[in-house]
This record gives C-alpha cells, sequence and structure tokens, in this order.
C-alpha cells in the first residue's frame, strides 16, 4: 500500500517521544462526547491509486476519552488503560485504509496480531457492514510492522477493536460512498436513489453494477477528502449479529499456516540449547565438531540465549541439543526456590495506612500468595528468520511488532529499514507474543550461521525459559460497622512485570495527559491505577501496587494483574458479608455502585439460581469485575467431594471439579457475540486453572514444569460439563474489550466456591501449589526430553 | 539412508531418511504435511493427533521406521476422503469437520487438526464398543487446548457423533 500524505504528519513523533513533545491531537469536536452513540458524520479521503481506496482521517477523529467529571477518585473508573492505549493511537491510526478490489473482494491488512481471539473475524464483519458487502468478500489480513504507524501496532490490554471500531467504519463508509457515486455515473441514476447490497448497487428501474465492476472507476487519480456519514446502529445486520470465525475452515482442515508452517526457502528446523538455570549463559561448547557430524546436523552456532543447532528436521535437533556437551554460566536466580522468592516479596511490601477511621470499626485482614503461573501457548516462542549481509526477513506472530524490528535491527547491527518484520497469525498468545523472543533470537540464529532459520522453541524451554505471570502476594484490610463497610484497601506486591515490549512506550506518550498524578508513576504502576477498580460503595478505597525483584521473564498475562486482585478483594467480600451475616450475592448486590456490574450479577444469579441447595462439600461461587470497558460477574458450582478431588487420571491433576459456570458480560456494543461468547468460555477455563491446578514451581534456580504433563492446565476432566455465557444487551455503540474479559470473574468466583465448598480460608493459589509434585521433573540437562518411541502402543 | 514407504491420506509416499526420525518430523519438515501439530514432541499434548489404519496415534512418538509399506497414515488434510462424497457435508468435510465448523469450535486452531482427529477415532471406538457417547467419554480426551476451546469441543464432538 503506498504511503499516504497527511496533513497531520509531518511533525512525525520519533519512537522515544514522551507525550508532552508531541502535538495534541484535534481537540473536542462541537458534537459528541466520548461515548456519543449519534456521532455519525466523519471526514476522510479517497486515496489516490489504481482501484479505490478509502482512508479514515483520525486526526480528525479525536475525542478525549475522559469527559465526564469523575464523582469517585479511583483512575480506571475515568480513564481506564483503554483510554490510554486509544488516546495514544489517535495520531497515526489515520493510515487504515480499505480497499476494494476488481474481483468484488475487499481488503484490509489490520494493523493488529490475530491469536485466535477473534479480530480477523470482528474487523471483517466491521468492512462488511458499512461496506454492503457479504462477509466472505472481505479479507483482512495481518499488516506487517510498519514504523510509520508509529506507536499504533500494538495487541494487547484488548484494545483492538476499541482502538479500531470507528476508524475502519469510516475507512469501508468512503469506499462505499465512492463506490456510490461511480455507479450513479454508470447507471445514470443519482447516489441518493441508489440502493447498496451485498455488494451489488441497484437502480430504482432494476439496472445493477457490481463492487468489481466499479473498483477501478470508482478510484481517484488524487487523494480527495471527503466527508461521510456512518451507518446508525439500528441499521446494523452484520455487527452484532453471531458470526463463525473467518479463518474457521482453515483451522479445521489444518490448512492455517502459523510461524512453523511457513515455507521460506533455506529455512531449517532450528532449536537451542538452554542452560540448566533460569537465564544462565553459555560459555562455550565442548564438543561442536561431533554435533556437527550427525545425521542430519548442518549448523551448530553459539548466540547469547543458547547453542543453536540447524537440521533437517526438529527430530535431529532434539537430537543434537541432548548431545551437546556446553560449559554455562549460572543464571541470576541459581539455587533459588519460590519460598526464597516469597521471602523476597514479603521483605519489599510496605504496611496498609492507617486511616484514622472509627476506633468501634471492626477489621477484616487477609494475606494471600499466587505463584509463578505460565502463559506458554499452544504454538512456542517460533519464528522464521533470514537475515543476510545487508538485508533481514523475519516472519512471527508478533503483538507488537514495531519493537520488534527495531531491537532486532539494534541486534544485527542493521538500520530499521533494513528489517522487514512480517506478522504471522499465533498459536495462542495469552500476553506471550507482547515479546519477540522467539523472533529475536531466529534473527541472531540466523545471523550467527549465515543460513535461513526456522526457530521452534521445545516445549520445555517454552515452559521453563519462557515468559510467566509474575509470583505476587496481595494484602487487604477492610472496616465495618453498623452494616457499612467504612474502608478497603488492598495492596498488590509483585514480581516486576515486564513491560519493555513497548506498552511503556504507548504509555509514555500519553504520560503527561494521565489524570490524578499518574503521569508522574511508571508503567506498571500505571498499568495497574488504570485496569483495577473496586465497584463497591466501600468507603475509603485504595488498591496499590509494589514491584520488585527483576530477575525473571515475566510478561502480562491475559489479563494482567486483575485474576489475583479480583481472588484477593472477592474472597475478602465474601468475608465481610460473612462478618456482617449477608448472603454473598445479596450483599455484593447492595453495594455494588455500577449499575452494568449490578445488571450483570444480578443476572448469573438468576439463571444460575443462586443459593439452591447443594451437598456438602460442594457449593456456589459468585464474583464480579469490572474492567476494560466492560462489567462481568460469573457463577459457579464446584465439587470438592474426595470422589471428584481424587478421581485417578494418568499424569493428571483432578482436584475439585467446577461443574456448572454461568457468566455474564457486557462489554458496550458486542460486534461478534458469538466471538465474545467463545473468549468468555476460553477465560472461565483459564480462571478455573489459575484457581485450582496450575502454576509453576521454582526450585533450584529453575522450573520444574517442563510440559503439559506437568504444567496443569485445564484439561477436558477439569472442564465445566455446563458453561452458559451471557451476553448482555447493551445500548452503548461503542465496543469493549473481549480478549481477557472471562478471566478474572470466572477465577475469583471459582476461589470463592472453593471457601465455600471446603469450609476453608485459602491464603495462595492455586490452591495445590504446596501439595506434593504431581509429576516427576524431567531432566534439566540435557535441557529438552527425547521423543518417546512407544506411540503405537497407545493406538484408539 | 533407508527409504521409507508408506501410505499416506490415500497416496503411497517414499522418503529418504532415518529409521529413527519421528513420524511427526518426517511429515512436517519432509513431506510438508503441516496439519499435523508440533506441542511437546513427547505424547502428552496430542496437537499432532492423526490416525494409522483408521485408528487415532501420536506420530511425535513413532520412529518412521516401525510405519510398515502397508500402513495407511491418515492427517487432517486426508481426513474428508476416508468417507465417500455422499457422506460429506456442506463444505466437502468429514462430519466431524463439519459440526467443528457448525460451533465455531477453534480459537486460535493450532490443536484443532489434533482435537479432530481424536473426536472421530473416540466415537468410532465408542461404537466399536457399542455404547452411546458420554460425557464421561469426553472427560477421558487428553488433547489439550490452551485457548479453553473445550466447551464447544463437546458440543461439536456430540453433534459430530450424530452425524457421522
Amino acid at each position: 500500500m503506498a504511503a499516504i500524505p497527511r496533513h497531520d504528519q509531518q511533525d512525525q513523533p520519533d519512537q522515544t517521544l514522551g507525550g508532552h513533545d508531541r502535538p495534541d491531537p484535534v481537540g473536542p469536536l462541537p458534537t459528541g462526547g466520548p461515548h456519543s452513540v449519534g456521532r455519525r458524520r466523519f471526514l476522510g479521503y479517497v486515496l489516490g491509486g489504481a482501484t479505490l481506496m478509502a482512508a479514515a482521517d483520525l486526526g480528525m477523529l479525536a475525542e478525549p476519552a475522559a469527559a465526564a467529571v469523575p464523582t469517585l477518585p479511583q483512575p480506571a473508573e475515568l480513564y481506564d488503560l483503554n483510554d490510554a492505549l486509544t488516546d495514544s493511537c489517535r495520531p497515526t491510526a489515520n493510515l487504515i485504509t480499505v480497499t476494494v478490489n476488481e474481483d468484488g473482494t475487499a481488503s484490509f491488512a489490520l494493523p493488529r496480531s490475530e491469536n485466535g481471539q477473534g479480530v480477523t473475524t470482528s474487523t471483517a464483519m466491521i468492512i462488511a457492514e458499512e461496506l454492503d458487502l457479504p462477509l466472505s468478500k472481505v479479507e483482512v489480513t495481518l499488516a506487517p510492522a510498519r514504523p510509520e504507524l508509529l506507536l499504533n501496532q500494538l495487541t494487547g490490554a484488548s484494545n483492538t477493536t476499541i482502538s479500531t471500531y470507528t476508524p475502519i467504519r469510516v475507512a469501508a463508509a468512503i469506499a462505499k460512498m465512492a463506490l456510490l457515486e461511480a455507479a450513479a455515473i454508470q447507471l445514470g441514476d443519482t447516489v441518493e436513489l441508489l440502493k447498496s447490497k451485498d455488494g451489488v448497487i441497484t437502480a430504482p428501474d432494476g439496472s445493477s453494477v457490481t463492487y468489481g465492476e466499479l473498483a477501478t472507476k470508482a478510484a481517484s487519480l488524487v487523494d480527495r477528502e471527503v466527508e461521510v456519514e456512518l451507518k446508525s446502529t439500528d441499521e446494523f445486520t452484520v455487527v452484532g449479529t453471531p458470526r463463525n470465525r473467518v479463518d474457521a475452515l482453515a483451522a479445521v482442515t489444518g490448512a492455517k499456516e502459523f510461524a512453523t508452517d511457513l515455507d521460506v526457502p533455506g529455512a531449517l528446523p532450528t532449536m537451542l540449547c538452554r542452560p540448566p538455570t533460569l537465564n544462565g549463559t553459555p560459555k562455550r561448547v565442548l564438543n561442536q565438531q561431533q554435533v556437527e557430524g550427525m545425521p542430519g546436523v548442518r549448523n551448530v552456532a553459539l548466540v547469547d540465549t543458547g547453542v543453536a543447532v540447524r537440521a533437517l528436521t526438529f527430530g535431529q535437533c532434539i537430537d543434537a541439543v541432548r548431545a551437546l556437551d556446553v560449559e554455562w554460566n549460572d543464571g541470576p536466580v541459581a539455587g533459588m526456590d519460590d519460598e526464597d522468592i516469597l521471602a523476597n516479596l514479603r521483605k519489599a511490601e510496605v504496611p496498609l495506612p492507617s486511616l484514622g477511621l472509627n476506633p468501634l470499626a471492626k477489621t477484616i485482614e487477609a494475606d494471600f500468595a499466587f505463584y509463578f503461573r505460565s502463559n506458554s501457548p499452544m504454538d512456542t516462542n517460533s519464528a522464521v528468520a533470514d537475515v543476510r549481509s545487508d538485508r533481514a526477513t523475519v516472519w512471527a506472530g508478533l503483538k507488537s511488532p514495531i519493537v520488534a524490528q527495531q531491537r532486532i535491527a539494534e541486534a544485527l547491527g542493521m538500520a530499521e529499514g533494513q528489517v522487514t518484520v512480517n506478522v504471522v497469525q499465533g498459536g495462542g498468545s495469552f500476553g506471550r507474543r507482547l515479546f519477540f523472543d522467539g523472533a529475536l533470537e531466529a534473527a541472531k540464529v540466523s545471523q550467527a550461521m549465515g543460513e535461513p532459520v526456522k526457530l521452534m522453541w521445545h516445549r520445555a524451554d517454552d515452559a521453563r525459559a519462557g515468559r510467566t505471570h509474575p509470583m505476587c502476594t496481595s494484602r487487604i484490610r477492610a472496616t465495618y460497622l453498623a452494616g457499612q463497610v467504612l474502608s478497603f484497601q488492598q495492596s498488590h506486591t509483585s514480581v516486576e512485570t515486564d513491560y519493555r515490549h513497548g506498552l511503556g512506550e504507548v504509555l509514555t506518550a500519553r504520560a503527561a495527559d494521565l489524570p490524578a498524578g499518574l503521569g508522574n508513576q511508571g508503567f506498571a504502576q500505571t498499568v495497574f491505577g488504570l485496569t483495577q477498580e473496586i465497584p463497591y460503595d466501600f468507603g475509603v478505597v485504595t488498591q496499590t501496587l509494589v514491584e520488585a525483584d527483576e530477575r525473571f521473564n515475566t510478561g502480562s498475562m491475559r489479563n494482567i494483574y486483575s485474576p489475583d486482585v479480583r481472588v484477593a478483594a472477592e474472597l475478602v467480600i465474601d468475608q465481610l458479608a460473612a462478618a456482617m451475616r449477608k448472603d454473598p450475592y445479596r450483599f455484593r448486590q447492595e453495594f455494588i455502585r455500577n449499575e452494568r456490574v449490578r445488571a450483570v450479577l444480578d443476572k448469573v444469579a438468576t439463571v444460575g439460581n443462586w443459593g439452591r441447595s447443594m451437598p456438602a462439600g460442594t457449593a456456589q461461587g459468585i464474583a464480579i469485575h469490572k474492567e476494560y470497558k466492560g462489567a462481568s460477574a460469573c457463577l459457579v458450582e464446584l465439587d470438592a467431594r474426595p470422589g471428584t478431588v481424587d478421581r485417578d487420571i494418568r499424569d493428571a491433576v483432578t482436584g475439585p471439579r467446577v461443574t456448572k459456570v454461568v457468566f455474564a458480560i457486557d462489554v458496550g456494543l458486542a460486534i461478534n457475540p458469538r466471538g465474545l461468547e467463545a473468549q468468555m468460555q476460553g477465560g472461565i477455563n483459564d480462571g478455573i486453572a489459575l484457581a485450582l491446578t496450575s502454576s509453576l514451581h521454582l526450585r533450584d534456580g529453575h522450573f520444574l514444569e517442563g510440559s503439559w504433563d506437568n504444567y496443569f492446565y485445564t484439561r477436558q476432566w477439569n472442564t465445566p460439563p455446563e458453561v452458559e455465557v451471557i451476553v448482555m444487551p447493551s445500548e452503548s455503540g461503542q465496543p469493549g474489550g473481549a480478549g481477557e474479559a472471562g478471566v478474572a470473574a470466572a477465577n475469583a468466583a471459582v476461589a470463592c466456591a472453593f471457601a465455600r465448598a471446603t469450609r476453608t480460608n485459602p491464603t495462595y493459589f492455586p490452591i495445590n501449589h504446596k501439595d506434593p509434585l504431581a509429576f516427576t521433573p524431567k531432566p534439566f540437562s540435557p535441557p529438552i526430553p527425547q521423543s518417546p518411541v512407544n506411540g503405537l502402543r497407545f493406538t484408539y | 539412508m533407508p527409504r521409507q514407504t508408506f501410505k499416506l491420506n490415500g497416496q503411497t509416499v517414499t522418503v529418504d531418511v532415518p529409521d529413527n526420525v519421528r513420524l511427526l518430523w518426517v511429515l512436517r519438515d519432509l513431506l510438508g504435511v503441516k496439519g499435523p501439530k508440533y506441542g511437546c514432541g513427547i505424547n502428552v499434548c496430542k496437537a499432532c493427533t492423526s490416525h494409522i489404519n483408521g485408528k487415532a496415534f501420536n506420530p511425535c512418538a513413532v520412529p518412521v521406521g516401525e510405519i510398515g509399506r502397508g500402513d495407511e497414515i491418515t492427517t487432517i488434510e486426508g481426513l474428508p476422503d476416508t468417507l465417500p462424497a455422499k457422506k460429506r457435508g456442506p463444505n466437502g468435510l468429514h462430519p466431524m469437520q463439519e459440526a467443528w465448523l457448525d460451533r465455531d469450535v477453534a480459537q486460535c486452531g493450532y490443536c484443532q487438526p489434533g482435537q479432530i482427529m481424536a473426536a472421530v477415532a473416540l466415537v468410532r471406538k465408542v461404537r466399536r464398543e457399542g455404547r452411546a457417547l458420554s460425557a464421561s467419554d469426553l472427560d477421558t480426551i487428553r488433547n489439550i487446548c490452551r485457548c479453553g476451546t473445550y466447551t464447544r469441543i463437546r458440543e461439536a464432538i456430540a453433534e459430530g457423533s450424530r452425524t457421522m
């Protein structure tokens, strides 16, 4: 796509720019508020080109996200993380263009990453809607790293649809307008009398012309600015209706391509031999020649993270990695265990400030620990890299491709322009692909070997050396008196969450504009402050974050802080309810101060038959969450009876079983309710794993878990047989985030149900973390296990 | 180097590769059949589930030398052709794949070829045993899905077991 001249692009800020250096985007327009449904007229462009290309000018769309005067002080309520991300995107998002092709299709390169969350489908729906084209005729691909987009290419915080919804609509609407104008000439009628439907424009006399026939006729020689009116939401026939994924057919036939499925000439299978302690480094290889002579092996090279081997098959890579004899330097946590790290966190905790409240008030204090968890997706850190002397090309599933491009160029000693970074569909992310560990490593290995490589992390590498959700503690002190909660203080202390993938840069861009003095805080503080909220009338409410210990590979695992924060808060809310002799649901209902949260809570309580009588050892749990412009509530039923907990399944943690889940979600406008439901179902399974079964154990400087038979993510024998997701109707014309919204309330509801079923107050999560290990750890040297040879004994 | 010959998705294939290389890599790296996915390499995640002579197995745990000339390997790519055209669905696919589309099961899609191959084998096994598919049968499926699509997998298998 050609570069597009833009009047507001003249002073493109550079990547290190802080918000205060950047010219403010166009100020508030005379009409519309931050969530205006009524505002539908926008400016945009028909771009000069051979076929019809239309673009939205987001500079002209800009509206400040926070307009209303807040009535209560919690920052996330008036200006959340998504507002920060959306605002930081504004000056560059106008490069969003929709093209209409001669075959009657429309195409759009989405500057975001698809990892299963469904954004290619919802984006295609938005275009199909505004363009009056069948969904099957809209092709959405993933844009490569486009530095001209500056910061607007980050896929995170469930922000994709929130920030791209309007600009994509505007571009599509402009394309349709240009088609109608061209059709008016062709059909000899006026635009107003023409009707567009399913890619065909029809005149009152019945004559018609297809978009394909108009694609070149509607093209413009030069860029021209136009004004367009978007459809009103009552006219929607695609957006808001349940649709299947656009990539479903490819997924069920095996045709969907991930990084390791790409055929790049010469890019042979490549793997690394990694150090036995976390983040150790290689000193030297003692048997390089011997390994180079092994069957199929082509190259062996030392890089900063380990020793790479390139071979004809990955099987031969595994053999070679296992044969390598390497001297290592220890990593920074060598010799340390979970409890050492937890003790460090305890030292970093700051006392909850005394509020000097009524001395007659009663206090509930609680303290929770949350162990390391893995966000390893099915598709491990993998990437293809072809590094030549004067240029490099990389293919990977990347949520921050521009930052990846910069860092890779830096590592290779090249200029950014010499590095092309292509975004491939990722096989899951859960926050993992905010980083580009595999892509960076692949580039280094390709450079060291002088050959193209298809790098794949072994599962054991991905589990042990990949990114994790940091260990943290959450302390709460709540006071109550005479039927009122006077205060609710929560202090979260965490191993550092790494934001060096560029989220920090995005936030920096707006830092000076953040309300409530957040601009002076660090990125973690900012993210925490912009995502966390206690939507209850609990008097004095404070939530604070302390981060300590930066020796681990961490990242923003799906829903970042919220699952842990909600578990701690909702458990204490159950304790408050019990202390005040109230039913957990009624108590929440009484104190909730947000109508949308109240509505989802009431919905799950009614649909889930809250309070029904259940046998001893089983219980219901109920919890809420508010974040990403959405409100959610979850009701679960959990069975912790011995017959269930002690089920005998090979290589499994059976544990208590969640037998039923009712989940209600209000995201505002649900672009694709069917996709939203799927995201909630997935989030529920994440929440169950976080509460009951899945964690990493640090022992002697390394994580023990080396594969899916060690790390117990939810499996079929754990998943609830009954799941009902309710997508709430909404008056809002604006979409909210979907990718993460299912995790927090589900995690908290499971924790509450477990506490009620077992009549205990759990103080750490997952609840099985301190049980005897349910597996025998695989060796650390060699670092990856050999594949078995007995597969034919297990056919069925 | 040994020449390995077997039937793959209805065609006889021959490839030069040592006996001990696991079939998954022969399929993916040498024959370019990418439907079976790598998820662990130790037969626990089941992302590579395919069929040998109509039964589910995991090629990551089978040396290619153990595959005989007469063995028929079916991957997701060859699943539709295991049925006559009239038994395939509106998209020309195996009824289990059609059920997967109908229920919009896939999220990222990475594990789904293996899930479908496992589902087909499970339904056949239950039929061989002369039983109706139960929730306990679904609980035995070991294929992992990190997107957590289990709810729709269960719905799709129930549907696919009715239509296949």
